[in-house]
């Protein structure tokens, strides 16, 4: 994978922290973006997903934050950059089931602790630092297997 | 099977989506919590949840979902029929519970032939 080959796209979209009225924007079109590119449609789900699970823990948990998106033949790169509380225990935090999810948060179906799983769990690569007070750096990077470009 | 059988067996209230019922449903998924929905279910799953508010559309959408059926007779909120009216997701409403609704798709679906 080489994420530093010249981008057949790039991006940054703005998250508001607590907005869940417009959670799923960013994700709805950063997939509009990969589906325009042309890529196949499971690579496009993936991507969507990991952007998704990203963009619902920083309105759930920060401030503000943003999504980076850099799309290059081999893969795309989704980084998520918030500014926020920020994970104490990163260990605890990848349990499966742990969540720190306000009860409204959850009557809405979100905070079941699976999002980070979900994220790297559908990425190839998956980076986390976090700082507690300052915010949480998520990187993943998808393979987008080269033929299903342009196809 | 296209969505419009299923609203026609069911007897759904079609709330959205009344030009997309030709949709071809592959299969289901039933689950009120986002993230396994996101996880587990596949394209062209018809969704079966409890949950209304707006945020059901964003997922249903980026699955690439049939659409959406809501049970025990819960109307989706406002915003979420404004919604799902915009990016064009079926919304559709089910009397019956959950696991009655889910039951009841799942035996349609898998007496179409292979």
């Amino acid at each position: 994978m080489r994420v530093d080959e010249k981008p057949i796209y790039e991006g940054t979209f703005t998250v508001t922290g607590g907005n869940f009225d417009n959670a799923g924007e960013v994700s709805s079109n950063i997939k509009s973006v990969l589906k325009r590119i042309g890529l196949s449609g499971d690579v496009v789900r993936k991507a969507s997903l990991v952007a998704y699970e990203s963009e619902i823990n920083i309105v759930s948990y920060a401030r503000k934050g943003m999504i980076r998106l850099r799309v290059v033949p081999d893969c795309i790169l989704i980084e998520a950059i918030d500014e926020g509380q920020g994970i104490a225990d990163i260990e605890l935090a990848m349990q499966p089931g742990y969540s720190t999810a306000t009860e409204r948060i959850r009557e809405m179906g979100f905070g079941a602790g699976m999002g980070l799983c979900n994220i790297k769990s559908f990425s190839d690569t998956f980076l986390i630092s976090s700082e507690v007070g300052k915010g949480t750096h998520l990187k993943m990077i998808i393979k987008t297997n080269h033929s299903s470009l342009n196809s | 099977m296209d969505l419009a059988s299923i609203v026609k067996a069911l007897d759904l209230k079609v709330r959205s989506g009344e030009d997309k019922l030709n949709t071809e449903v592959r299969g289901g998924y039933t689950g009120d919590l986002l993230s396994d929905v996101m996880a587990n279910s596949k394209e062209g799953d018809l969704w079966v949840t409890r949950q209304v508010h707006q945020n059901i559309v964003a997922v249903a959408s980026l699955k690439d979902h049939a659409g959406i059926v809501l049970v025990q007779g819960s109307e989706p909120a406002k915003d979420t029929l404004e919604k799902a009216r915009k990016e064009g997701i079926p919304i559709l409403v089910s009397d019956l519970p959950g696991f009655e609704t889910a039951g009841r798709i799942y035996n349609l679906l898998s007496k179409e032939p292979v």
